[in-house]
């Protein structure tokens, strides 16, 4: 390795509306080095490489690129400084032809100037044989796999002679074959002195791949570590190392019949095979990676988007659920993972967002009762703590914490017997995520049936009676609360590269 | 797939709420008949016709065929779609009706007949675009041209009258002083503001318009409540053929060309939010009479008919723009 | 996956391929129950009804592909239309060819208004032309104070573009739309700022990240469009020899909407040749000539027009749909 390392950054901070989302980041990338960034969702690792590719500013600190100084102020800056960002399902323009899509942004030639079709896909030819893929450049984008469509960003970055390539989570998508290329060429690359950033969940191929290994928690660079020296297991624990937080669980929830089984469940594409159970009163974790299909689980339940096979018992009887009114009328609720799209209704008030889900209750003779209205929506105003100026307000000026209690006001008001709730508190204050995990106790107490999905390990350890584990589309592990550990979890949940699925997850 | 940032930590927990002189006045509607009073105005200035209720409803029949339509039109655009085919759609309901009349078919199972027509062609336009997802802009572009098509058939390029006199003229037709269309007209705009203000379907076309996943979540019933109101185009585009048919005593395939500008048109005017999930009735209400006046008064003023193109098309376009920059300041 | 994309290449190929055997075959049909339709006479016939279409079809090509639509260019046909026919009538000793440049640059500025309300609003470019296509039939009304300009005052030279030639007895109008065609083909596929057209279509949002200049180059298409409308409506006055305000291009983006689809351009932008639109342009012309040698009511020409844009929406969907899958289903089986 060179002395003098590539990209020197140094105290990189970023703040969103605020919040520190990464903070303090000093970091040398070496010359010819495979460099794995790890850490858990929402660790800061890919808003770094995002600073790095210039997608986002960084709030404070430097880099330096060769020892020079350097402001990274877009994309485009970016790519002239020779470094290249390469996402996990590629930017591209799907109707034009590969060699089109490699040249295509680059300002060598005028905007009159002729397209030098030959030359052209000669070039492309080339870097796909430098490369050694055999993809046909004069095809369009469209048809091509995305393992294909992210070596044609590889080829991009070859072609504009990038000396930093950022590779985030580029295996989720790829099969072990698909893998193994990418490796192949990662390497290879390496060799030529270029430096690549490997985002990656997955330990196996961090170890087989990298030479370096930097990991952040909560938006903080823990430990740089070479990967030679360290196992899996030193790399998990530095991945998850804060203490647990305090959280009281409501125990004392008697755990009754079944009430939502599902067997069989599957989506080509998605996931596989998935089978679990939820008893009345029990809280029952869903964890996994980002992609590891769970959301994709959660919708085909409620009937979002239902799976192409399998069944669904409710309450011990077989039913269908082919739309979300089906799911409602057999006592399922769903909150959402993604609230600003999926939950609330932004423009419209708060009284109108909570009582979406019982047209029934606030018009019971076909016209819209003002004081039934009135009366939930101050009920549940009162019951969960919404702060807000006015009922009558749009949602989409409260907080992020008060609009999902609205929203699961909005459930609470069907008397759901199943919750499923998809990251319930992602995005929220740490004060009212207590008053959640209160809630959420509250309603397994009641005898509901829950469903958590999340990706925050204490939050589900702190809550949960057993915990299901999801990778790459399948259920991988099912632990009693007892059995589970914050390793044993990430054990479950980090896929295998060896011996992972024949499907992969989307 | 990329790894979630955290959102915003917000500071407080919620915006204040707007006065509420803001909520009451900074709306599209308020601009709508600001532009109505200006707009009396003028004309009376220009005219002591117009100081004449009378006069004004009597001008009011040219359009009131499209003011009905336009009421509905308000609804599918507020649930985030839109229809250009009613034009269209008048014309081939008219004409199937004229043809089977002369046909020989009773009068009363031609107008049957027509209004089974209005409810094929908007069950048409909404299995397009609810069953096969297609953008309804431009779905309703190539219908627009297929029904304009099969009316120009059905009818050839002559004129289909000879109505039993009872049917001519209902424009003609006082109950009170006003005339009969426009007495619909303003039934149809009650029966639809109180189903869009007071009951659930009205609710949920809100809800549809701004967020179609948010509306699946929540169990709401999007693609029945969107056939729904592509039916209820057919069936109003029918209604108004059957008026526009009465009133001219006569039935041509070129009925009512254009007439889609001048319903959008008034939609927006009204202060209908182009890319759905607001707008009201009352706002169409009363730009229907804003564009009465125009007219009116353009006419009256000598403008040549013509002209009125330019002030329609320029006024589409500008209230789009107004439209929206009234929404963008009050949503923050 | 090789198979995937061979599959769809074909497909996209084939769409040139199934309008050229369709022209064929309707031919074949036709000449075979009317044979009038099979003789030089009727080739002519056709011949001359595709200039009309074909330029402007040229321009809403590049609209769509760009992921617009322009409603409009039958307002501005009639426009630049009627300046040039005024100017013919009232400046008599203007040089023809003044009066031709300033029809299609009047063409060119509707259809720039046209592009900047579209991008400085950002408003859905159907609703925006919707609107110019009432304004500016009424600026025709307006300039021409709704008269018509008669056949008396179009220049002789002006007419002999549709009757004579020089060559092969092909009319100047059909050679000069077919080197418009050239041209198009030559800048969409040839010239790097034909290729942004494409990819703004393709991927609007990765467009900027490419450095592509959304706003100018959006401008610059409607600008196009309304140019060669403008030159459309020159090649009317040529065809039929006067124009009237009330009559002059109503409709006309139906007809070119219609033939563009058919010629396999994506509504959803980015999807669309020169070469597919040339032959939609031409099997248009000939169903419009066939209908009445078969004795077929010119009346179905609308029916026609709007079941052709309807099948091709149906079409193009699928497509989509069908690639998607078989990517999904490519990556779970893989």
């Amino acid at each position: 390795m060179a002395d003098a390392p590539l990209i020197a950054a140094r105290g990189i901070s970023k703040q969103f509306a605020g919040v520190e989302v990464l903070s303090d980041v000093d970091l040398d990338l070496m010359a010819g080095e495979i460099h794995a960034l790890l850490g858990e969702n929402g660790a800061g690792k890919s808003t770094f490489a995002k600073i790095l590719a210039g997608v986002h500013r960084p709030t404070r600190g430097t880099l330096a690129l060769n020892g020079q100084p350097v402001e990274v102020n877009n994309p485009t800056t970016a790519q002239r400084l020779g470094i290249t960002l390469i996402h996990q399902e590629p930017i591209s323009f799907p109707d034009m032809s590969v060699a089109e899509n490699l040249v295509l942004g680059r300002t060598d030639s005028a905007l009159l100037g002729r397209v030098p079709w030959a030359e052209m896909e000669q070039g492309a030819k080339d870097l796909m044989t430098q490369l050694g893929v055999r993809i046909d450049v004069t095809k369009p984008m469209r048809g091509l796999s995305i393992a294909d469509q992210q070596m044609v960003e590889i080829a991009r970055a070859l072609a504009s002679d990038s000396r930093l390539i950022i590779m985030d989570e580029p295996t989720a998508p790829l099969t072990p074959k698909e893998v193994d290329t990418l490796f192949k060429i990662a390497r290879r690359l390496r060799d030529e002195g270029r430096t690549i950033i490997f985002i990656s969940h997955r330990l196996e191929e961090v170890q087989a791949l990298c030479d370096r290994a930097t990991i952040f928690r909560d938006g903080a660079l823990v430990d740089t570590v070479d990967v030679v020296d360290v196992t899996d297991e030193d790399i998990i624990k530095l991945m998850i190392g804060r203490p647990l937080r305090e959280l009281i669980h409501k125990t004392g929830s008697e755990i009754g019949e079944v009430a939502l089984e599902v067997s069989g469940l599957s989506q080509p594409g998605m996931f596989k095979n998935i089978s679990f159970s939820v008893r009345k009163g029990e809280i029952v974790g869903l964890a996994g990676l980002v992609g590891a299909g769970r959301t994709d689980v959660a919708r085909a339940i409620f009937g979002v988007a239902p799976a192409q096979s399998g069944t669904i018992n409710v309450n011990g009887a077989p039913v269908t659920i082919a739309e979300p009114s089906d799911a409602i009328d057999l006592g399922l609720a769903f909150v959402p993972e993604d609230r600003a799209v999926a939950g609330i209704f932004k423009t419209l008030s708060v009284e109108h967002n909570i009582t979406a889900t019982v047209p029934g209750k606030i018009a019971p003779r076909g016209f819209i009762s003002r004081g039934i209205e009135k009366a939930l929506t101050a009920q549940s105003v009162k019951q969960l703590r919404i702060r807000l100026a006015s009922v009558r307000q749009p949602i989409g000026e409260l907080s992020g914490g008060n609009q999902q209690k609205a929203i699961l006001a909005r459930w609470l008001h069907t008397d759901p017997q199943i919750l499923i709730l998809d990251e319930p508190t992602r995005g929220i204050d740490i004060g009212v995520k207590a008053e959640f995990y209160d809630m959420i106790g509250k309603l397994a107490a009641d005898g509901r049936a829950i469903l958590l999905i999340s990706s925050e390990l204490p939050e589900l350890l702190a809550l949960c009676d057993r915990i299901l584990v999801m990778a790459e589309g399948e259920l991988t592990a099912d632990l009693l609360r007892a059995d589970a550990t914050q390793e044993t979890i990430m054990h479950a949940a980090v896929p295998k590269t060896g011996n992972h699925a024949q499907e992969s997850a989307a | 797939m990329t790894m979630q940032t955290e959102t915003a930590k917000p500071t407080r927990d919620s915006a204040d709420a707007r006065p509420m002189w803001q909520v009451v006045l900074v709306r599209p509607e308020v601009m709508t008949f600001a532009l109505l009073v200006g707009a009396f105005i003028i004309a009376s200035n220009l005219s002591p016709f117009f100081s004449d209720a009378q006069f004004i409803l009597e001008s009011s029949t040219y359009y009131v065929e499209y003011s009905i339509i336009a009421l509905v039109l308000t609804l599918v655009i507020i649930s985030g779609e839109i229809d250009l085919s009613p034009a269209a759609m008048m014309a081939l309901s008219a004409c199937v009706f004229a043809a089977l009349y002369q046909a020989g078919l009773p009068i009363g199972l031609a107008m049957i007949a027509s209004l089974a027509t209005g409810v094929l062609m908007g069950l048409f336009n909404g299995i397009l675009v609810v069953v096969f997802k297609l953008p309804s802009i431009i779905v309703t572009i190539g219908t627009l041209t297929l029904y304009r098509g099969l009316a120009q058939v059905l009818a050839g390029d002559r004129s289909i009258g000879k109505f039993p006199q009872w049917f001519n003229g209902i424009d003609y037709r006082l109950i009170l002083d006003v005339p009969v269309p426009v007495i619909v007209f303003v039934i149809i705009s009650v029966a639809l503001a109180a189903i869009l203000g007071t009951t659930v379907i009205g609710r949920q076309i809100y809800q549809v318009g701004t967020s179609e996943i948010a509306s699946i979540h929540a169990g709401i019933r999007v693609r029945r409540i969107k056939l729904g109101l592509f039916v209820a185009m057919g069936v109003a585009s029918s209604i108004g053929g059957l008026l526009t048919a009465s009133r001219l005593a006569s039935v041509r395939y070129d009925m009512a060309t254009g007439g889609e500008l001048q319903m959008v048109l008034m939609v927006m005017l009204g202060g209908t939010y182009i890319f759905g999930g607001r707008g009201s009735i009352l706002g169409t209400f009363l730009a229907s009479w804003l564009l009465v006046i125009i007219a009116t008064g353009m006419t009256v003023a000598n403008i040549a008919i013509t002209a009125q193109l330019i002030v329609m098309g320029a006024l589409l376009i500008i209230s789009i723009i107004a439209t929206n920059a009234i929404y963008a300041r009050t949503q923050r | 996956m090789s198979l995937i994309t061979k599959f769809l290449s074909t497909l996209l190929h084939r769409r040139e391929a199934g309008i050229a055997v369709m022209i064929v075959l309707l031919a074949l049909v036709v000449g075979a129950i009317q044979p009038r339709f099979l003789t030089l006479e009727t080739l002519r016939i056709i011949a001359l009804a595709i200039p009309l279409i074909l330029i402007a079809a040229m321009g809403q090509m590049m609209v769509l592909v760009a992921r617009h639509v322009d409603l409009s260019i039958g307002s501005i046909l009639a426009f630049s239309s009627i300046i040039a026919g005024i100017m013919f009538r009232d400046l008599p000793d203007v040089p023809i060819i003044i009066s031709i440049v300033a029809a299609i640059a009047c063409g060119g500025a509707l259809g720039f208004a046209n592009g900047v309300i579209v991008t400085l609003f950002r408003l859905p470019s159907i609703i925006v032309t919707l609107g110019t296509l009432s304004l500016y039939r009424g600026l025709v009304f307006l300039v021409s104070g709704a008269r018509q300009v008669d056949p008396q005052y179009i220049p002789r030279s002006l007419i002999e573009m549709s009757q004579t030639s020089p060559i092969f007895g092909i009319p100047w109008i059909v050679i000069l739309a077919f080197v418009i065609a050239l041209l198009t083909y030559f800048f969409l596929d040839h010239v790097r700022l034909g290729r942004q057209i494409y990819a703004l279509g393709s991927n609007p949002v990765a467009a900027p990240l490419r450095g592509i200049k959304v706003v100018p180059l959006t401008i610059l298409v409607f600008t196009m469009s309304g140019a060669l409308a403008g030159l459309t409506g020159i090649i009317y006055a040529s065809r039929f020899g006067y124009v009237n305000p009330g009559i002059t291009g109503v409709g006309f983006e139906f007809t070119v909407i219609a033939a563009v689809v058919i010629g396999g351009v994506s509504i959803n932008g980015g999807v669309g040749t020169v070469l597919g639109t040339v032959l939609g342009v031409i099997l248009l012309g000939m169903v419009n000539v066939a209908l009445p040698l078969l004795g077929v009511s010119a009346f179905w020409q609308d029916v026609i027009y709007g079941a052709v844009i309807v099948i091709a929406l149906l079409i193009d969907k699928s497509v989509r749909d069908r690639s998607a899958r078989a990517l999904a289903a490519a990556r779970s089986a893989a």
